[in-house]
């Protein structure tokens, strides 16, 4: 497993670049994570990850695109804007979470 | 070329059993999901899936359809198809693949757009009003094609 070094800290990823050990993530590794994609953070993207995070605890799996925008209240034009072409997997490797495995 | 990504794929749909569309919705959607641009071109009885008034009457084929398993005969008993296709979207739900007409809606959402083949609208007898809000514009083969340019077309 590789490591790399992210906002002053060391931290284990996968070989495309998503958080293996979610205990290392921290809103400044988000942030640095989000800059590698373009994306800089606003309070609407937190809104996303901080769902992502909380969803994630609670069900143990990654949440749909349907899911977020069912549960989490974010319309799917919204997510496409604030993380473009990729929302989901740029989504979930700011937080910190593994890489999508659904086709939906 | 090989390691070339995909910018573009035109995806036909021509089918209008729920088999028949998923799979077309699936690859647009997906592709939304890569950052890959998405055009859906719906033809034949694949306008069943942006046509309102049919959108959510679509079913499963039992009839012809070796991949389920039962003689053509059990297949056409009243009934059968509407069971197959409750049991399937059961499934489907399960997975948070949505409903034919919310697909619609959230693969427009992602920015994939969706257009009615002029041929087959004009055979059935159908008008653009007679389509979901995400059709953008009904469309002749030769502007299809022009559409597609550089980009990849998937027939399904």
């Amino acid at each position: 497993m590789a490591t790399k070094q992210i906002a002053g800290k060391i931290v284990s990823v996968s070989e495309e670049g998503y958080l293996t050990d979610p205990s290392q993530w921290t809103r400044e590794v988000a942030q640095a994570i989000a800059v590698e994609e373009g994306i800089t953070l606003t309070d609407a993207h937190w809104k996303v990850i901080d769902f992502l995070k909380k969803d994630f605890a609670a069900t143990g799996t990654l949440a749909s695109m349907r899911r977020i925008n069912k549960t989490g209240g974010i319309p799917t034009k919204d997510l496409y804007e604030l993380f473009p072409d990729g929302p989901l997997k740029k989504a979930a490797r700011i937080a910190g979470l593994p890489k999508p495995t659904s086709c939906v | 070329m090989a390691n070339e990504k995909i910018k573009k794929v035109s995806i036909i749909c021509s089918k209008g059993s729920l088999e028949g569309i998923y799979p077309a919705l699936i690859m647009a959607n997906g592709a939304r999901m890569e950052g890959i641009e998405a055009n859906l071109f719906f033809t034949f009885f694949g306008l069943d899936a942006i046509t309102k008034k049919k959108v959510k009457k679509i079913k499963v084929a039992t009839v012809g359809n070796p991949a389920m398993g039962i003689p053509t005969i059990i297949g056409a008993i009243p009934g059968m198809s509407a069971m197959a296709t409750w049991m399937m979207k059961k499934q489907m739900d399960k997975l948070d693949i949505p409903p034919i007409d919310e697909f619609i809606e959230m693969i427009s959402a992602a920015g994939g757009k969706l257009y009615a083949c002029k041929a087959s609208v004009d055979m059935f007898g159908l008008e653009k009003d007679d389509f979901m809000d995400e059709v953008k514009k009904i469309l002749t083969v030769g502007e299809f094609y022009a559409l597609a340019a550089g980009g990849q077309i998937i027939f399904t």
